[in-house]
């Protein structure tokens, strides 16, 4: 993060950017929306664009494009929690307890 | 009795302890949502049907356009502050909270249709986790909101003492919004369009 006032002058002009950027993404989300694609294809399109709208607030304004490495690892661990949680549900589909064997 | 490590960075992790503290209060958040985005999606992959265009995607994408333009405003009021201008930083919060407020009023209409309609969580699946997720993110507005009107109100007579400290709280305040923006861009696609 900076603290020289030209370099932050700078970034309130790629805050400007960015956001515009932001915009024109949520456009082409909803315009893809109206094309009627096919499920799998319109999740994949929709995620897609959502997680590059989602790195660009985390990267640009929540500075974590220069954050220090206490920060980075709090969030690799998140993001390592996060995943065991979205994957946990499976396990309960893999549950054979209680289920005879052969079946 | 001083607080340390407000301003300056401690030795040891190089950043001032609101900072830290912040980010392990996003991560704590990002596990929170994340339980209900795994529920999600349990729910949905296990349907038999799931329904299809039951919400306005106007109003959702209009949503979607006033929290980015709250993101921007949040984050120039920091920069503001940073270049020493309060006047202007103070400014760009409170533009932060009419936008918060515009967003909570959109959402009462939206709630209002389906409730109107007999479409609360009781209704359907789809109702119960469109509520549960809206409504959990519409808390986090709230206090959004909270915290920005300290800041611009009772709050602000911190810059004359410290305004390198007032700076900061601007900052994690801002670090929290953006993550709440962060949390819609993801309730937009996967609740309105899929």
């Amino acid at each position: 993060m900076h603290s020289d006032p030209e370099a932050i002058k700078k970034s309130i002009r790629s805050y400007g950017i960015v956001g515009g950027l932001l915009l024109v993404f949520t456009a082409i989300t909803v315009a893809a929306n109206q094309v009627h694609l096919a499920v799998p294809v319109a999740i994949t399109v929709a995620l897609i664009i959502a997680t590059m709208k989602g790195s660009m607030v985390a990267s640009i304004f929540m500075h974590l494009s220069n954050e220090k490495r206490w920060i980075y690892g709090a969030l690799l661990l998140t993001v390592v929690f996060f995943v065991v949680l979205l994957f946990l549900p499976l396990a309960t589909v893999s549950d054979t307890i209680g289920t005879p064997i052969g079946r | 009795m001083e607080i340390p490590y407000t301003v300056e960075q401690r030795p040891d992790t190089g950043l001032a302890n609101g900072k830290l503290g912040i980010w392990l209060f996003l991560a704590s958040e990002v596990m929170l949502f994340g339980a209900l985005f795994s529920t999600y999606i349990l729910l949905r992959v296990g349907a038999l049907e799931w329904p299809h265009g039951e919400l306005s995607v106007r109003l959702g994408a209009i949503n979607t356009v006033i929290l980015i333009c709250s993101s921007v405003t949040m984050v120039v009021a920091w920069a503001k502050l940073k270049l020493n201008d309060f006047a202007k930083g103070r400014l760009y919060v409170l533009v932060t909270v009419v936008l918060a407020a515009v967003f909570l009023v959109n959402k009462y209409f939206e709630y209002a249709e389906h409730l109107g309609k007999g479409e609360g969580p009781w209704h359907s699946t789809f109702f119960a986790i469109y509520f549960t997720l809206t409504g959990l993110h519409g808390l986090h507005i709230v206090g959004g909101i909270v915290v920005m009107l300290y800041l611009a109100g009772p709050g602000a007579g911190l810059w004359k003492k410290n305004p390198e400290q007032y700076a900061n709280r601007v900052e994690y305040t801002g670090l929290y919004w953006h993550f709440v923006d962060l949390v819609w861009i993801f309730l937009f696609p996967v609740l309105y369009l899929l």
